[in-house]
């Protein structure tokens, strides 16, 4: 049960994260159209997000509820890796940091929607189809802006280049994985990892980028060791419920 | 940045509608971005099965300052409607 629960934390963590990192900028999108696009693609996050922590508080029993789960952890108990926390510094970033989440995810909702645990797979099923539109939403947007003007481009690229360092956690292995691999039920996500990199690598050269040759990669989020930038997500996403403990809404 | 895209007009085919219905419009690149600005503009309360855009400019529209000779004539033709007709009682649904 530990490691099942602790194995939908990976999972639905990120989405959370990223929806949360997209919900920022709820009326500040560079175009009305975008605007509503990205917090879209915040809201099936967050949808998705809810599934999992929902079979995560049965899970648990003791009474403990989605939001107990989502609001109420410390830095050290959210397992998302680190690529999803990182900042919307520009739009640029804002559609690299989901490219590079959205292929991942696509692939890993692929394998999920098999698993032999039926509330995992339904999860997954209902998923793919809405990630599979956030990674045509982020793709094209790459093309755009790595094909655009040079100033679109140097942006893009300097986001890629920026981002890159996170893509490698994404296929690192942590003990709970490991553990539900072996009871099956577990995806295992460096099975996809060259799959991973070839479908990127064939995306950033149509949109006439580079790939990053960089080999520094870091890791830590999947863990619960986060970047500098994940104790002021959670003050912002944790607020109402540790000041008004219980509202609803 | 919207104010350099040109503006699409969309138009939506509901669930059970036969037909496309003009929706609203938006700004957009290009056809692509205008399917997709669609998509997440007007079918996010799952309104629609079907979306056409096209670009505003390619639109031709009547003059409303013509509207005189254009409209005005077919006011007083009630006899255009189909209403002088008896219609026989085995004929339903009319």
């Amino acid at each position: 049960m530990n490691n099942l629960y602790n194995y939908l934390l990976t999972i639905a963590d990120n989405s959370l994260i990223l929806a949360q990192r997209l919900g920022e900028l709820c009326g500040h999108g560079p175009s009305l159209e975008t605007d509503i696009a990205i917090t879209n693609i915040s809201l099936d996050l967050l949808g998705q997000t809810r599934s999992y922590y929902q079979y995560a508080a049965k899970l648990v029993g003791e009474n403990k509820t989605e939001d107990d789960i989502a609001f109420l952890r410390i830095e050290r108990d959210y397992k998302n890796c680190l690529l999803v926390e990182q900042p919307n510094t520009h739009f640029g970033f804002v559609i690299g940091r989901q490219y590079l989440f959205d292929v991942y995810h696509y692939m890993l909702m692929e394998k999920l929607q098999n698993s032999p645990d039926e509330n995992l797979a339904a999860i997954a099923k209902k998923g793919i189809k809405e990630v599979s539109y956030h990674k045509r939403f982020s793709g094209d947007w790459v093309k755009r802006l790595g094909d655009g003007t040079e100033e679109s481009n140097k942006k893009m690229q300097e986001a890629i280049d920026d981002l890159w360092r996170y893509t490698d956690e994404l296929f690192y292995l942590t003990d709970t994985e490991k553990e539900v691999i072996k009871e099956g039920i577990g995806i295992d996500v460096s099975s996809f990892k060259e799959e991973y990199y070839k479908e990127v690598s064939e995306l950033l050269t149509e949109a006439t980028l580079t790939v990053p040759e960089n080999k520094y990669f870091t890791k830590g989020g999947k863990e619960g060791v986060h970047t500098e930038h994940m104790g002021y997500i959670l003050a912002e996403l944790q607020y109402m419920q540790r000041t008004y403990p219980n509202m609803n809404w | 940045m919207s104010k350099n895209w040109p503006l699409w007009e969309i138009f939506v085919r509901s669930k059970n509608g036969l037909e496309h219905r003009h929706f609203g419009s938006l700004h957009a690149a290009d056809a692509e971005m205008a399917l997709e600005n669609a998509r997440d503009v007007y079918t996010r309360r799952n309104e629609g099965v079907s979306i056409w855009v096209v670009e505003s400019k390619n639109i031709t529209a009547s003059n409303p300052a013509e509207n005189g000779e254009m409209f005005e004539p077919a006011q007083d033709k009630v006899y255009r409607h189909p209403t002088f007709y008896d219609l026989p009682d085995e004929v339903k649904h009319m």
